[in-house]
């Protein structure tokens, strides 16, 4: 199988943050952010002073993979939606297009059903994003996008990075 | 599967650390979280049992610098290295850009290193990979330990093809660093080549 890197381009990740802005004021959430299923962090609106968005990207996919194990297990193809409940906060994490991972974090001043109800109206148009991202990233040069803008790194741009 | 942002600048690879249990895999990234400055690291995240084995996954991020305008970070994750995790291993493994196995140099470990190989190949086409042409680095480690075996027995019964073979002896740093440079560069000219 050949190895495909996933490729944001500056106007996906404008989409990505109007659609997550929209969905946050909608659901009431502290924070919404979207990362991939390998939990690469790809956008995040809210309030994210206080979040580390590598380490909740990583965790989140983790937690999302463990799942999906899971749900093999008992004879079901996924558990597309999870559910961690705080005392005061809540995470809501959803599949996006099988291919992306959507995270909604809220407190009392929403609610799970106002949550799921959004992010149900929001998932359909950012899956119309994502799966493009995918479709353009798995055959860039159909595309005319450049593969990786290291097509022309040397060995002592490497060396550089060492020091 | 390397993520590429064009909006942030960022260029993120993921590189898998695998081997048998008790192996260093952990200590690899100790030692890394340890000497690295703190504007280049993230944090480090292990997912442990009460008696500090790794129970789904190590994960720390690191930023080595800026080539042709883009940040180059690179995601470390360890796997558990216990046989009966296997599921867990699978899972991590996803997304992989490259493969650094820790060898135990211990004559004792000699079949667990074998087993862990044989294991890593099967998940890796379990995902869709080839270690053949997967970036790929050996590391042998415990190297001063009474009971290691000589490098070349080490080599016959693990290298796979070509890959960069190094010695470590992780909780003291000897090629902690030297390994994840090896398996950096891997990475990156396997990135230009796409």
């Amino acid at each position: 199988m050949a190895r495909t890197n996933l490729v944001i381009l500056e106007q996906d990740y404008e989409h990505f943050v109007a659609m997550l802005e929209q969905l946050r004021t909608d659901a009431n959430a502290r924070f919404v952010f979207l990362m991939d299923r390998n939990g690469q962090h790809i956008a995040g609106v809210g309030d994210l002073a206080s979040v580390d968005p590598t380490a909740l990207a990583s965790l989140a996919a983790g937690s999302v993979a463990a799942t999906e194990g899971l749900a093999g297990l008992v004879g079901e193809q996924a558990f597309t939606t999870l559910f961690h409940e705080g005392r005061s906060d809540s995470l809501h994490l959803s599949t996006v297009a099988d291919k992306a991972i959507l995270l909604v974090s809220f407190d009392e001043r929403s609610s799970l059903g106002l949550v799921r109800l959004r992010v149900q109206q929001s998932t359909p148009p950012l899956a119309e994003i994502v799966t493009e991202v995918v479709r353009r990233s798995d055959a860039p040069r159909a595309e005319g996008l450049t593969v990786t803008p290291l097509g022309d790194l040397t060995d002592a741009d490497i060396d550089r990075l060492f020091g | 599967m390397t993520f590429i942002n064009y909006a942030a600048r960022e260029i993120n690879c993921k590189i898998v650390y695998y081997g048998p249990g008790l192996g260093g895999k952990t200590t690899n990234i100790q030692w890394i979280h340890e000497k690295t400055r703190p504007d280049s690291k993230g944090k480090l995240i292990s997912l442990a049992t009460e008696t500090d084995r790794t129970l789904f996954f190590d994960f720390l991020p690191i930023e080595l610098g800026t080539i042709r305008g883009f940040r180059t970070r690179f995601h470390l994750y360890t796997v558990p290295g216990q046989v009966f995790y296997d599921a867990s291993r699978k899972l991590i493994l996803k997304g992989v850009d490259g493969v650094v196995f820790v060898a135990d140099s211990q004559e004792m470990r000699r079949d667990a290193n074998v087993e862990s190989v044989e294991n890593l190949k099967t998940n890796l086409r379990d995902n869709g990979y080839d270690l053949a042409t997967l970036p790929y680095v050996l590391q042998l480690n415990k190297r001063d330990l009474p009971a290691a075996l000589p490098v070349k027995r080490l080599v016959t019964d693990l290298r796979i093809q070509n890959e960069p073979t190094l010695e470590a002896v992780a909780p003291k740093g000897v090629g902690v660093f030297d390994t994840l440079k090896a398996i950096i560069r891997l990475v990156l000219n396997d990135l230009r080549r796409r």
